[in-house]
């Protein structure tokens, strides 16, 4: 019997005006990143809504990266300082309701920082993988 | 033992009524046992003198009632608020939820209330008669003599920990003017960071897992107003129906509880009207730590017309990684 190998998934908001054309040059400069980051654009990083975190884990992620402009140059001028207020506020609920800490994470990522996107999800793959799979926000009817 | 009596309400409220400043009343009446004292609205001293109760089981907050029971109203409605309503009344003031020329609020002293799952803790079930007077007189089914309890014995858990006496908002204040009080709120929520990951996940696996999801606690809760709920949603997968696994629990209180994050006055309905004795407020209590020792200390409701924290920024917040780092170069 062969036995799967264990890989994380992950899944990255990414803002439309910075990460994802970050994640973009990434791939334009054949910079590897694990193909296990599953990107879903975002118009502002300050879209993504608790819920979304929740419904990432709950489908499966064993992580979950929000990826947005550096504070200061918001597309939307303040979004992801708002971005930045919730997530903290709801990262550290996570944590207090036992949720692994290194299961989440906020980065910030400019339009011309393809090799910190990349870096950043090699980065974070490898602590997720290090984890293991996401047991404790998994729901098992969305399991195959 | 509550400072101020029945009586005086009532004529207070009476006289009200009868000057023509208001033309209802919010009250509290009794309920099918004496534990389980119901909100009502009052129109005239004949129901005041029947039904109006005032004791150690008169929790509710009123702020929230407003919302509905002042627009409906030709003129004023009269409210009692405790010192912790009070904070829910300027909240819902700066989310322009009521109209406060249509509201008359008189301010009334707390001595704390009581926790009937405490009571019952000591007498036992089948209880059928409670007389609050100067000590709480539980009379059971099983038991001829009344059983005496000290109200300070049977404080529920929010007022164990209050943190105020003053009233932040009224028209009228009854009794003397209370202060804030520093207290130790946040003690139990610093217990539970201070364990590790796993005990944090089965204490609240343990506490989490009860939930019959009721919606009690949303219903309740002065800072959920909105008109169409999230969780009332049929699109969402989780309207109004039991927690299907411990992710649905989960999900259904951290989004709950961040809902309220900011707006939250720590007034404990929520812990108060679980009926399963989930310590809701905790959660609440998290935020509002989280909030204070982030950016600065805020009261919600202290002021009418502040901003929350999550409605606000400032350029040098907080980075979310950092919060841990904080937190464990603390430690």
């Amino acid at each position: 019997m062969q036995v799967k190998e264990y890989k994380p998934l992950i899944v990255a908001f990414c803002c439309n005006w910075c990460s994802y054309a970050g994640a973009d040059l990434a791939g334009n400069n054949r910079l590897n990143y694990p193909a296990d980051v599953k990107i879903i654009r975002v118009p502002c990083s300050c879209r993504v809504n608790p819920m979304f975190v929740l419904r990432a884990f709950q489908r499966g992620a064993d992580g979950v990266i929000i990826c947005g402009c550096h504070p200061g140059d918001c597309h939307y001028t303040s979004g992801n300082y708002f971005t930045r207020r919730r997530m903290a506020a709801l990262f550290s609920m996570l944590d207090y309701l036992g949720i692994e800490k290194e299961r989440t994470r906020v980065e910030w990522v400019s339009a011309a920082e393809g090799a910190k996107f990349a870096a950043t999800m090699n980065d974070f793959a490898s602590t997720v993988a290090a984890l293991g799979e996401n047991k404790r926000l998994e729901d098992l009817r969305c399991k195959k | 033992m509550q400072k101020i009596t029945r009586e005086q309400l009532i004529e207070k409220a009476a006289a009200l009524l009868a000057g023509g400043t208001v033309t209802a009343v919010l009250g509290w009446s009794k309920g099918e046992f004496d534990y389980d004292v119901t909100p009502a609205v009052f129109h005239t001293a004949e129901e005041l003198n029947k039904d109006f109760v005032w004791n150690d089981f008169c929790g509710a907050n009123f702020s929230k009632y407003l919302v509905a029971k002042a627009a409906k109203e030709e003129g004023k409605v009269l409210v009692f608020l405790k010192p912790c309503d009070t904070y829910s009344f300027n909240q819902l003031l700066t989310e322009h939820r009521f109209d406060r020329e249509k509201v008359y609020a008189v301010g009334i002293p707390c001595e704390g209330m009581a926790d009937i799952a405490k009571i019952k803790e000591i007498c036992g079930e089948g209880i059928s008669s409670i007389d609050c007077g100067e000590k709480i007189a539980v009379t059971t089914i099983y038991e001829d003599e009344p059983v005496m309890i000290d109200a300070k014995d049977v404080l529920a858990e929010r007022c164990v920990n209050c943190k105020s006496k003053k009233h932040v908002a009224y028209d009228e204040l009854m009794g003397e003017e209370g202060t804030v009080i520093d207290s130790a709120r946040f003690d139990e929520v610093a217990k539970i960071e201070a364990m590790t990951p796993d005990e944090r996940f089965a204490f609240w696996q343990n506490e989490l897992s009860r939930c019959i999801r009721c919606n009690a606690c949303r219903d309740a809760c002065p800072a959920c107003t909105c008109e169409k709920c999230v969780f009332d949603n049929p699109n969402s997968g989780v309207e109004n129906k039991a927690p299907a696994n411990s992710f649905e629990e989960k999900m259904f209180h951290i989004i709950r509880a961040f809902h309220v994050a900011g707006r939250c006055t720590d007034c404990g309905e929520c812990s108060r009207v679980c009926p399963q004795n989930i310590p809701l407020h905790l959660l609440n209590r998290k935020f509002i730590k989280d909030m204070n020792e982030f950016y600065g200390e805020y009261q919600a409701g202290e002021e009418v017309g502040t901003r929350a924290p999550l409605v606000n920024y400032t350029t040098g917040d907080i980075e979310p990684g950092e919060v841990f780092d904080r937190r464990d170069t603390d430690a």
